[in-house]
């Protein structure tokens, strides 16, 4: 008998009993679905923060005044004891491994072009800032060292901010308002995409260092030459912890801090903050494909449950099949068959489902949709795995009936 | 040369710890052509005859040959091998498989034959034509009655061509006027060629054949030519 013809009996089979068949499938389809949803959405999620971590700048460590970090006080800021553009300069000057260290002050103000206008993060920058913090012009160019050194009114837009106000177009030489000053703007800088939560990066508008500190943020709570934070790139992914406490030693002298007290600053690694939060991530995921699987099993066990109560209640026509000349091999290819019938569909049905909820987990997240294709594949050779491994016994018992009992059988 | 040829058949089961002595040494021999009844009290060893001679079973000892070929002791995958081509099966309860129709019942023997699926539907259709009901091909047996079904029955066993034809009790669960055209289908086919041996309690439908076998504690008692028919025909 022929393949085909084995998968057609199978079918006649399955329909007759359609409700059964289709209550025995769903464990396969909880299970086949849920092991690709979970990966699939794993994927997304880490997809996601690979790409957060490029956005941060690779190997950046960022120093902030204060010695705690969120929440909390941060009770060095303003006073005497806060970071100035001076540290920065010596960090990058007395440390070798740091490719770029640069000072950024932060506020926010109103950008206004024509009728329109935005509120949005301003930073001051100085020259190292698009190297450590890995930004990208997409229009025009960046600030020249003159425009530093002057504190010129010119600035560089996000794409958010360019959207906003400009929808598309060219931007360069465009005259905008911000807090009321009138600037030039000079580029565009490339989208980075949604970064760490709700914080939009790309919602912002950068002006050099000088021009920031004397227009726009210098409030009075920011001396001349204080900065808000510090970002240093490191070379080498390796001297991190190494740069770390060099800088400590550094700016601990610095700002004379004697032995036993506490710093007034604090240093974080980004990269290692977002790759502790996607490890808990992994975890999660892990720990669910898992239950995952043994609901495959359980299906798997549902399977062989059935098919043994379809062998026993077709003892019957099994005799009947082997009157007519069925060998032992054509019956327990009959039953093997339509378990395996049974578990890839249920394993189809799980796949479209787990691709649905894939779908609407990354829209609703703002993922991207990673459909893992090789889980995919897996999943149905799985299936039929499970199909073979738990239809064996039932089709062997099916396979081992005597021919003349079984007629006999009511 | 007889086409079936028993010698000193027995056959035991073992019930518990007590073996049960169903066929006790028969011996017999069945031309080609012949239409055979089989008599005798229940629990004679009618059915285990027919079972032995049908390849569904092998023999504890004693030899079974058909058409020249040593079947008592061949493998059960040989042996389904043998029922599928030489042997057609009727059975007192029919054994059609429900929610199938009735032209699938028949081509169901040739589906383990290896024949394509056109060529299945013609001769089963041609089977259902030989009983009478090929304008019954789309029935399904929960719509046909008790006396179609068993001729839907026949025809599945005809449908392979095979050399002999085997019913036990095949009017048993049927009243006597379809029991009786159940009989006069088997004469025909048997007119034409066929081997028949059928099982019976009942004489008259005994009488449809030639020679009578009648068993009694697992032994062939009495093994009677009808002359009469014989004269008559
Ligand atoms: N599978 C079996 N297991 C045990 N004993 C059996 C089995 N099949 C038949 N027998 C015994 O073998 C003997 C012959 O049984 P068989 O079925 O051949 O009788 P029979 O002539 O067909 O009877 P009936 O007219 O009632 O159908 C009986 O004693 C029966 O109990
Ligand atoms: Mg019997």
């Amino acid at each position: 008998m022929s393949l085909f013809e084995l998968v057609r009996v199978s079918f006649d089979a399955l329909r007759v009993n359609l409700l059964r068949s289709v209550l025995t499938m769903l464990g396969i389809v909880i299970g086949v679905a849920a092991v690709i949803a979970m990966v699939t959405v794993g994927a997304g999620a880490q997809a996601e923060v690979d790409r957060q971590i490029e956005a941060l700048g690779s190997n950046v460590l960022m120093i902030r005044s204060g010695s705690r970090w969120f929440g909390g006080a941060r009770t060095a800021a303003g006073s005497s004891q806060s970071l100035t553009a001076e540290d920065t300069r010596a960090l990058k000057a007395e440390i070798p491994e740091i490719a770029a260290a640069a000072s950024a002050n932060r506020g926010s103000g109103q950008v206004v072009v024509g009728n329109m206008n935005w509120s949005t993060t301003i930073y001051g920058i100085d020259a190292d800032y698009m190297i450590a913090r890995n930004w990208e012009i997409a229009q025009g160019r960046e600030f020249e060292p003159a425009e530093f050194r002057n504190g010129a009114k010119v600035a560089l837009l996000g794409n958010t901010v360019v959207e906003e106000l400009f929808g598309a177009g060219n931007v360069v030489g465009q005259a905008i308002r911000i807090k009321n000053v009138p600037f030039t703007v000079v580029g565009a800088l490339k989208a980075k995409g949604q970064s760490f939560g709700p914080w939009d990066q790309d919602d912002t508008v950068m002006v050099p260092f000088k021009t920031a500190e004397g227009r726009l943020l210098g409030k009075s709570t920011h001396r001349t030459g204080s900065v808000r934070d510090i970002y240093v790139s490191v070379g080498d992914a390796d001297a991190m912890d190494l740069v770390e406490l060099d800088i400590t030693e550094v700016l601990r002298q610095r700002h004379r801090i004697g032995p036993g007290e506490q710093d007034t600053f604090s240093i974080r690694n980004m990269t290692e903050m977002v790759e502790a939060r996607v490890e808990a991530r992994q975890i999660f995921n892990m720990l669910l494909a898992a239950v995952a699987s043994v609901s495959l099993v359980v299906g798997g066990i549902g399977i062989m449950n059935i098919m043994l109560v379809s062998v026993t209640e077709r003892t019957r026509e099994i005799g009947l099949r082997m009157a007519v000349g069925a060998k032992e091999r054509d019956i327990m290819l009959q039953f093997l068959v339509e378990a395996v019938t049974l578990c890839l569909l249920g394993g189809l049905i799980g796949i479209v489902v787990a691709l649905t909820i894939t779908v609407g987990v990354a829209e609703i997240a703002g993922w991207p949709v990673l459909v893992q294709w090789p889980i995919v594949i897996i999943a149905i050779a799985f299936s039929a795995a499970i199909g073979i491994f738990f239809g064996f016994y039932p089709a062997r018992k099916a396979a081992a009936k005597d021919p003349i009992e079984a007629l006999r059988s009511e | 040369m007889a086409f079936l040829r028993c010698r000193d058949v027995h056959k035991d089961y073992l019930v518990g710890t007590e073996t049960v002595r169903a066929l006790d040494g028969v011996t017999v021999a069945i031309d080609r052509g012949e239409f055979v009844s089989v008599m005798g009290p229940s629990g004679s060893g009618k059915s285990t005859f027919m079972n032995l001679v049908g390849c569904l079973d092998r023999p504890n000892s004693g030899s079974i040959e058909l058409d020249g070929e040593r079947v008592s002791d061949l493998t059960s995958d040989s042996l389904a091998s043998v029922r599928n081509r030489k042997i057609g099966f009727v059975f007192q309860q029919f054994n059609l498989l429900g929610r199938t129709s009735a032209l699938d019942n028949v081509a169901l023997p040739l589906l383990y034959a290896g024949v394509d699926r056109g060529e299945r539907t013609t001769r089963a259709d041609e089977a259902l034509a030989r009983v009478g009901l090929a304008d019954r091909a789309q029935h399904v047996p929960a719509q046909l009655s008790g006396g179609q079904q068993q001729r839907v029955a026949i025809a599945r066993a005809l449908v392979n061509s095979p050399d002999m034809l085997l019913a036990d009790e095949p009017t048993g669960a049927l009243d006597t006027a379809t029991g009786q055209e159940i009989m006069r289908l088997f004469q025909a086919l048997n007119e034409a060629g066929l081997t028949v041996i059928v099982v019976t309690h009942e004489a008259e439908v005994a009488d449809c054949a030639r020679r009578i076998l009648r068993f009694r504690d697992g032994l062939i008692t009495s093994d009677t030519l009808d002359e009469v028919r014989d004269v008559a025909v």
